[in-house]
């Protein structure tokens, strides 16, 4: 499950990457039809990744908790503890 | 990480520029009880916070104070992006204008440029959280004094907001600072620094 875990959060790390990147480049190319395609599929493909780990592991936004009887917002580590 | 909502936490529109009224309003952006500094503060405390919770909490108010930097800049701008050059003259806003014209930049209202000396990162939970506790009613103080200085209602209303928010803050904070005691020796708080000290 741990490795399970860190694969699907590295490829959400990822794939936002992209995103983030693509925005840049967006942001000056806003008519780049094959930037424009990229950039909806990894954002398809980031959604899907996104829902998956929140489900399974926790949220990465605190408006996509996953609402049950606590908050799991401020539960498991933050990032800068060095264990995602 | 963060994102960028393109929304402000709360609405602004003003209708009638008031150089007078952006010139006390920026020191909430760059002054010494900001909204920068607040951001900077909790930004820069949560990394040695050893409570996960308290973490959360300096991570999120952390994040609103970035909100309220965008609302006192946006606030700023749109009291002065109007002004004639007389009005800029008659209402002694000549000395910022010459400097940055109607561009935003963090200054006191009085003029000394933003400075980090301006919030403490202490590395101490009990002493960082009383920190952020005093620097959440200097915020509230300040919003009081820009609201006996200022008349329109288009602008106090968005005051009264912000102010309103360093309340709420004031109080997470204090919840903060109970879950930190909780864990500590209650016959001493201070017998060693949970952030650095590792006797738990």
């Amino acid at each position: 499950m741990a490795d399970n875990k860190s694969r699907l959060f590295a490829e959400l790390q990822q794939v936002s990457f992209v995103l983030e990147d693509l925005n840049l480049y967006l942001d000056t190319h806003p008519e780049d039809a094959s930037a424009l395609r990229y950039y909806k599929h990894y954002q398809q493909l980031r959604q899907q990744l996104l829902e998956q780990y929140t489900m399974e592991f926790g949220p990465i936004t605190a408006d996509n908790v996953n609402i049950k009887n606590t908050w799991t917002w401020v539960e498991g580590p933050w990032p800068w503890e060095g264990e995602m | 990480m963060w994102t960028y909502e393109k929304m402000l936490q709360f609405p602004i529109k003003i209708s009638k520029p008031d150089a007078k009224a952006a010139k006390v309003i920026m020191t909430q952006f760059g002054g010494p009880d900001g909204e920068l500094g607040a951001a900077m503060r909790y930004l820069s405390q949560r990394y040695s916070m050893p409570y996960r919770k308290v973490a959360g909490v300096l991570t999120d108010i952390g994040t609103e104070e970035l909100g309220h930097m965008e609302m006192v800049s946006t606030l700023v701008w749109q009291l002065t992006r109007n002004l004639s050059v007389d009005q800029i003259k008659a209402e002694g806003y000549d000395t910022y204008f010459v400097d940055h014209t109607v561009g935003i930049w963090p200054q006191a209202a009085g003029g000394m440029p933003f400075s980090s000396a301006t919030f403490a990162s202490k590395g101490d939970a009990l002493t960082d959280l009383f920190e952020d506790m005093a620097a959440e009613q200097k915020a509230r103080t300040t919003y009081d004094n820009i609201l006996r200085l200022v008349d329109n209602p288009e602008v106090k209303d968005v005051i009264r907001f912000l102010r309103e928010r360093e309340i709420v803050h004031f109080q997470r904070f204090g919840e903060a600072l109970g879950i930190v005691q909780d864990d500590l020796n209650c016959k001493n708080f201070y017998a060693f620094n949970p952030e650095f000290d590792r006797k738990r």
